[in-house]
């Protein structure tokens, strides 16, 4: 099984190639913005509303200090797109990490424990996968707003949007790893250290959770890439990220309301980020998930 | 088959009682109905007079149990934002979002089993791994952002098509509908393309998957054996199990693609339910939040559980299961 995972991963396509360096590239850039930008979008003192709406620097009548162009408060619109890329894969990240954390954890413990405790676990995931992320997700960011009224707020934002979204994706974590756990649990060395008499939690942790980890980490990935468009587009909807402090989707927000007077860049320069970083990251995903399917080897 | 029924049926209301509960919370604890109700200047008495009249006072339970007598005779409350009662808001607004998705359905069908059946039976042609790479981009961009670059090209660079509203509209009985004027239809075109373009994908990679399945299957290998013509093979004995599936899965989704018009109605300033529910979370409009959630919790609840139901009556091996 070893030597032909390391068989086939060897064998890496092309575009797998290309599309992890664009991913990995974009996620370099974002978490270097304060290095490589131009400018701080942060900084209320750097932009002036005098450059709103300036076209990009190829266009007739742009602006040599501005590659993209500038929005409509008149910040460079390269450093606002690297600052939000930013913003958006932490929160992404953030997401996958606490969806992980909490799937993973209820997972192990439905599966060891089974009877009610796995019943209560799996149907409360039954319901909540019944129903949309992005109804959740605008649920529980709408209820949070009213409940706080600072949860719109750039310090808060990021940690509601991060429970929007988690609150849904972890039920997969959960039954990946339920089954996987079943399966494990049934083996000679799990019955061994049970005779042994070690605690539950240590048998949970130390012994069961390093065999189930490896789909976790192939829903991770693509689960980023989901996390970073459900950010997105609360964030479009206006109940993500403030304008202040924008993700990739709020400036799309902005740009969204420029459309209309010819003023094209504000919103579709962020948009072809976004989707640059989610394909590199769902290319990468795909191939992941089709290395770890039993079904898929040997078709080659 | 009783037991079954009777399982799933108890199952179904237990979801609908807690997803009432949750809209029953939101009433009751978040924002304070009182100050949303009465005038700006209220004094205390009237505040008090108010709490009273509202219910407010007696225990939660009680409370808990009119809110879900109202909601039965179909009594969602009153608007905070519009003054009018939130279930004839939801009823006016129903018709659009109806004809959005149903559009949107069946242009994705029409375009996504001709793909999908492409794809499976010519895996390695050109037009096949052009259709994968382009449905892989399909997935990672957003339905705002299509619904954006269609806006640009054909609404703002072309002028071809308006981009926003429902155009005109006839009404028939409480129905409003826009599928009888050139301008309706004309106000249809890009919104349903934006919505449809996220279930294509989803359709062609399962009709893909299924075919692929199918086609090499006993039955499928035989009738080649009896000389069957490929024709005959692959149209009339393998599409028509491989789209069993399909159908369950786009009944299946249409309760999410309603919810997801959410974003598409946003775009093209669509009037529909999705709409009135993104105004009223940015309103804090709780009892339209709450009869959106409501109203979409029983379109789910019901399509979950007709599907396990007639799954059962088809298929007699579920049935043991229970």
């Amino acid at each position: 099984m070893a030597a032909s995972l390391s068989r086939r991963l060897r064998r890496v396509p092309l575009s797998v190639w290309l599309a992890g360096l664009l991913a990995l590239a974009i996620i370099v850039a974002a978490a270097l913005a304060p290095l490589i930008a131009p400018f701080d979008p942060t900084d209320l003192t750097s932009f002036n509303l005098i450059d709103a709406e300036l076209p990009p620097r190829f266009s007739p009548d742009g602006d040599p200090r501005f590659l993209l162009g500038t929005d409509n408060q008149g910040r460079d619109l390269l450093s606002a797109m690297l600052y939000g890329a930013r913003v958006s894969i932490l929160i992404g990240g953030g997401a996958v990490m606490v969806a992980a954390v909490v799937g993973v954890g209820l997972g192990l413990i439905a599966g060891y424990f089974g009877g009610w405790v796995d019943a209560a676990i799996m149907r409360f995931g039954d319901v909540i996968l019944s129903f949309p992320t992005i109804l959740l997700a605008l649920l529980v960011a709408g209820v949070a707003r009213m409940l706080f009224p600072a949860a719109s707020s750039a310090e808060w934002a990021p940690f509601i949007l991060v429970g929007a979204i988690a609150i849904h994706e972890w039920v997969q974590y959960a039954r990946t790893v339920r089954a996987a756990t079943m399966v494990e649990s049934a083996r000679d060395y799990v019955r061994a250290v049970k005779v042994i008499g070690l605690p539950s939690r240590q048998i949970m942790l130390r012994h069961i959770l390093p065999n189930v980890m490896g789909p976790v980490l192939v829903i991770a990935t693509i689960n980023l890439a989901a996390a970073v468009l459900t950010e997105a587009t609360l964030s479009f909807l206006g109940v993500g990220m403030p304008p202040t402090y924008p993700s990739l989707g709020t400036l799309i927000r902005i740009g969204n309301e420029f459309v209309f007077s010819g003023v094209w860049w504000i919103a579709l320069f962020p948009a072809l980020l976004l989707v640059l970083l989610v394909l590199g990251v769902n290319i990468v995903g795909d191939w992941l998930r089709d290395l770890f399917n039993p079904k898929l080897r040997g078709r080659g | 088959m009783l037991a079954l029924l009777i399982a799933r049926l108890g199952q179904a209301v237990l979801v609908m009682l807690a997803v009432s509960a949750v809209a029953f919370g939101m009433f009751r604890f978040v924002g304070d109905p009182v100050s949303a109700l009465s005038r700006e200047n209220a004094t205390v008495e009237e505040k008090q007079e108010l709490r009273e009249a509202l219910g407010l006072e007696r225990p939660v339970l009680v409370q808990y149990a009119g809110f879900l007598g109202r909601i039965v005779q179909g009594d969602f409350g009153i608007s905070y934002r519009n003054q009018r009662p939130v279930a004839a808001l939801i009823a006016e607004r129903l018709p659009a979002t109806l004809e959005l998705v149903l559009v949107a359905t069946v242009l994705s069908l029409a375009l996504g089993i001709p793909l999908g059946v492409l794809c499976a039976l010519k895996p390695d042609g050109i037009a096949a791994r052009l259709v994968q790479a382009v449905s892989l981009i399909g997935i990672s961009t957003p339905t705002f952002v299509t619904g954006i670059v269609l806006i640009l090209t054909f609404a703002v660079t072309l002028g071809l098509l308006p981009s926003f509203g429902r155009g005109e509209t006839v009404q028939i009985g409480p129905w409003s509908t826009g599928l009888l004027t050139l301008s309706g239809l004309k106000a249809l075109i890009l919104p349903s393309i934006t919505l449809a373009l996220y279930q294509l994908t989803l359709i062609m990679r399962l009709v893909r998957s299924e075919l692929i399945d199918v086609l090499s299957s006993d039955y499928i290998r035989f009738a080649r054996a009896r000389g069957l013509s490929t024709r005959h093979i692959h149209f009339t004995l393998a599409l028509r199990n491989a789209l069993m599936p399909v159908i369950t899965v786009t009944g299946l989704q249409i309760g999410s693609l309603i919810a997801f018009a959410i974003v598409t109605e946003t775009v093209f300033q669509w009037p529909g339910m999705g709409l009135l529910f993104i105004q009223a979370v940015s309103f804090s409009d709780v009892p339209v939040m709450a009869a959106y959630l409501l109203f979409v919790g029983l379109l789910f609840v019901l399509i979950n559980t007709a599907v396990d139901l007639l799954y059962a009556l088809v298929d007699p091996r579920l049935r043991v299961r229970s």
